[in-house]
């Protein structure tokens, strides 16, 4: 699948380009498969299910971009969404005058654990895996042991979000398709965006500059734990229950790191967009489509993930080392002196 | 430069000044050594509590109890040392529990050629984690996560997803099994002597050329590897010790917990908490492998303790998460406090090439030693960026 990208090193094509050029063999081979199994893999049906397919993620995955471009991670995103999709679905209880309470809640909630994240990060200097790691862990015991299974119900007005489409578009694809645009917009066009990008490329650099390092850093984590709260009502809208383990039984901590990292985002931070993490996201939930369509067993599904994310990664990583143009290659110390010295 | 050097060494090693007793305090006073302070403090709270776990017995099988977690978490120091990470840990352990269930069967005389199998299966998945994370230059996050979902993944497709086998007992006795009628213990476990063993050789091999190297290249790999060490491969050796403690501790988790998929899930958490809770700092460069397996004997002795206590279990999660934040708050403002004062002294003749720079690799410094010509011709020796292999 990926040999066709590593013979156009040369071509000068940016990051982004190579995901959907990868997302389109994707397409490409999905069709061919689809076809192959005797069904037609542009059908109106099928498509909506893919685009279903990439909605709960690509909330997840848009939050989790943010945060690693700020150089930070964020492990506690599926408990979050768990425990929103509990908390507006207790709120509601079925009745369809509570769904603004409850969404506002879950919303809030999210918002505040995203916020914690973020202080710890940015002010007490914990790595941010660990950081989201031990919040995950405090999330996971409260739910454990205030919620014994599923609770809660989803009115018929708020259950309509999930099942709702325009044409094969679902609206829940519509909703994530908007809070990406407004992520772009936030990245490209505000002064936040650009000093998320400068902290996370170079903390030191950016403080040196004169940017408070923790805004940035506690900004994207409110946001990301706000879009996994967004996931978690999705969810709710879905299923019509609240879960517990809704978001720990989807993964979505790793899968949503894999699929950012996927579209091109450097793991490390300040370099990468929304748009590759998109095409990230959609690679994955055509994989998972054409998978499904041919019955594959779904643990051989993560067989083939966890290969396609370990090669494609390969693939850009010898990119970007190859062709960095040597003005911009940092210099290092060690290197200077080394110069110096002769 | 070297004249500046060798002048400034006596008086530069703080650690290697004072009485026996002063350097032992100093260390305690390191998250390192603080750790050791905590299973104390830990151990002392438990006995007060319940003073029948403070018995020899009883807590020579709490070791033999912790000794799988403890080893896991050993293993997870090497990488974590080098600056990397495995999260590929807890399907090794499913994958050698699950082989060991289905291969070795009630025939004693398969149990050997299976171990070897193991063993060679765990250094070659340790291998191609090692491999990729130098070579390719994929994040050891990514290659690790997937390893981990195409392991677990093959694991169940293999075994549909149940648990099957039941290896002989006398290969379960490794992990439940031990020497009887000691005069005072009662039994010493076999996972306790492996633990021994296993920490002792860790131990020489971090002071061995191999372990300084190790520490090196996680704390600054592109010095490392201008120093003319090979980063990749001494990496890719943390990586297959890593995959090799796994094994050991799925092998002595067989004879506790039997054969069952789920056996080795959130391994690689537990011992990534353990080695943080141990002082090591993510990144590298920084920590000692016995505060690591420290770590682990701190985390299962707190579990220990909230059981007595009366904490319903599943708070567990809840203080864990608690436990490592501040650990590593805690152990971050520790770190830097001992910086401190090396900075003040009187003679700072620090050069470029300072051995210890004042901070992790991390936060590359934008210092003004700008290269005195433009950077073009960087000539055949260009330094492999060991930045690309994942620091978060």
């Amino acid at each position: 699948m990926s040999s066709p990208v590593t013979g156009r090193r040369r071509v000068p094509i940016t990051s982004t380009g190579i995901v959907f050029l990868v997302l389109a063999l994707t397409l490409v081979a999905g069709a061919v498969l689809t076809a192959m199994s005797g069904r037609n893999f542009f059908s109106p049906g099928n498509i909506s299910a893919i685009l279903t397919g990439t909605s709960i993620l690509g909330f997840i995955a848009i939050g989790q971009t943010l945060v690693i471009l700020a150089g930070s991670l964020d492990l506690s995103v599926p408990y979050v969404t768990s425990l929103a999709s509990l908390l507006a679905g207790v709120l509601m209880a079925g009745q369809t005058s509570n769904i603004v309470l409850g969404v506002v809640v879950a919303l809030g909630v999210s918002a505040l654990i995203g916020l914690v994240n973020g202080l710890v990060v940015a002010l007490l200097d914990v790595h941010g895996f660990i950081a989201s790691l031990g919040m995950g862990l405090i999330l996971a015991g409260y739910l454990g042991t205030n919620y014994k299974g599923s609770a809660g119900s989803a009115p018929r007005d708020f259950r309509l979000i999930g099942a709702t489409n325009i044409g094969p578009v679902p609206v829940s694809t519509l909703i994530m398709l908007g809070c990406a645009v407004l992520v772009i917009l936030l990245l490209r066009r505000t002064r936040a965006g650009h000093h998320l990008y400068a902290v996370g490329s170079n903390r030191e650099v950016a403080r040196m500059s004169g940017l408070h390092t923790a805004t940035p850093v506690v900004m994207a984590h409110v946001l990301c734990s706000l879009l996994a709260g967004m996931a978690g009502l999705l969810l709710l809208a879905r299923l019509s229950v609240g879960s517990p383990t809704i978001g720990s039984q989807g993964g979505y901590d790793l899968m949503s790191i894999a699929a950012v990292v996927l579209g091109g985002t450097v793991l490390a931070g300040g370099k990468g967009n929304i748009l590759g993490t998109l095409g990230g996201v959609a690679i994955f939930a055509v994989m998972d489509n054409v998978m499904g369509v041919m019955e594959v067993n779904p643990f051989l599904k993560d067989v083939v993930r966890g290969v396609v994310i370990v090669v494609a990664v390969a693939v850009y990583a010898r990119r970007s080392a190859g062709q960095r143009p040597p003005r911009f290659q940092k210099q290092s110390l060690t290197d200077a002196a080394l110069q110096e010295a002769r | 430069m070297t004249t500046q050097t060798a002048g400034r060494a006596p008086a530069a090693l703080v650690e290697h000044q004072g009485s026996r007793l002063q350097r032992l305090a100093r260390t305690l006073g390191t998250p390192g050594g603080a750790v050791f302070i905590l299973v104390g403090v830990l151990l002392a709270a438990i006995v007060a509590t319940n003073p029948n776990f403070g018995e020899p017995g009883s807590l020579i099988r709490f070791i033999g109890r912790t000794a799988p977690i403890a080893i896991a978490a050993m293993g997870q120091y090497f990488v974590i040392v080098s600056g990397e990470f495995d999260l590929s840990m807890g399907s090794v352990v499913t994958m050698q529990v699950v082989l060991s269930g289905n291969l070795i069967g009630q025939d004693e005389a398969r149990i050997l050629p299976v171990m070897l199998l193991m063993f060679v299966l765990g250094a070659l998945v340790g291998l191609v984690n090692g491999l990729a994370t130098t070579l390719l230059r994929v994040p050891s996050f990514i290659v690790t996560l997937g390893t981990m979902l195409a392991l677990s993944g093959l694991v169940l497709y293999l075994t549909g997803g149940a648990a099957t086998g039941n290896p002989v007992d006398t290969f379960r006795q490794i992990g439940r099994g031990g020497i009887r009628d000691v005069p005072v213990l009662e039994i010493i476990p076999y996972p306790a002597i492996i633990l021994v063993v296993l920490a002792v050789g860790a131990v020489v091999l971090m002071r061995r050329p191999w372990g300084r190297t190790l520490v090196a290249a996680g704390d600054n790999p592109e010095a490392t590897h201008l120093a003319g060490a090979p980063v990749w491969w001494v990496k890719t050796r943390a990586f297959m010790l890593s995959s090799l403690a796994a094994t050991v501790a799925g092998i002595i988790l067989v004879g506790y917990a039997g054969v069952h998929p789920s056996v080795g899930n959130g391994y690689e958490f537990t011992a990534i908490t353990a080695v943080v809770l141990g002082g090591v700092v993510l990144g590298g460069g920084r920590g000692w492998v016995l505060s690591a397996a420290a770590g682990a004997f701190a985390l299962e002795l707190l579990f220990t303790l909230l059981n007595f206590v009366g904490v319903a279990s599943t708070w567990r999660d809840s203080v864990q998460g608690v436990i490592i934040i501040l650990a590593v708050a805690a152990a971050g403002k520790a770190w830097r406090g001992s910086l401190r004062p090396r900075r003040r002294e009187p003679s700072p003749v620090t050069a470029p090439g300072d051995p210890r720079p004042a901070r992790t690799p991390a936060t590359e410094p934008a210092t003004p030693h700008t290269p005195g010509t433009s950077a073009g011709d960087s000539g055949p020796t260009q330094p492999v960026p060991g930045s690309t292999t994942g620091e978060n």
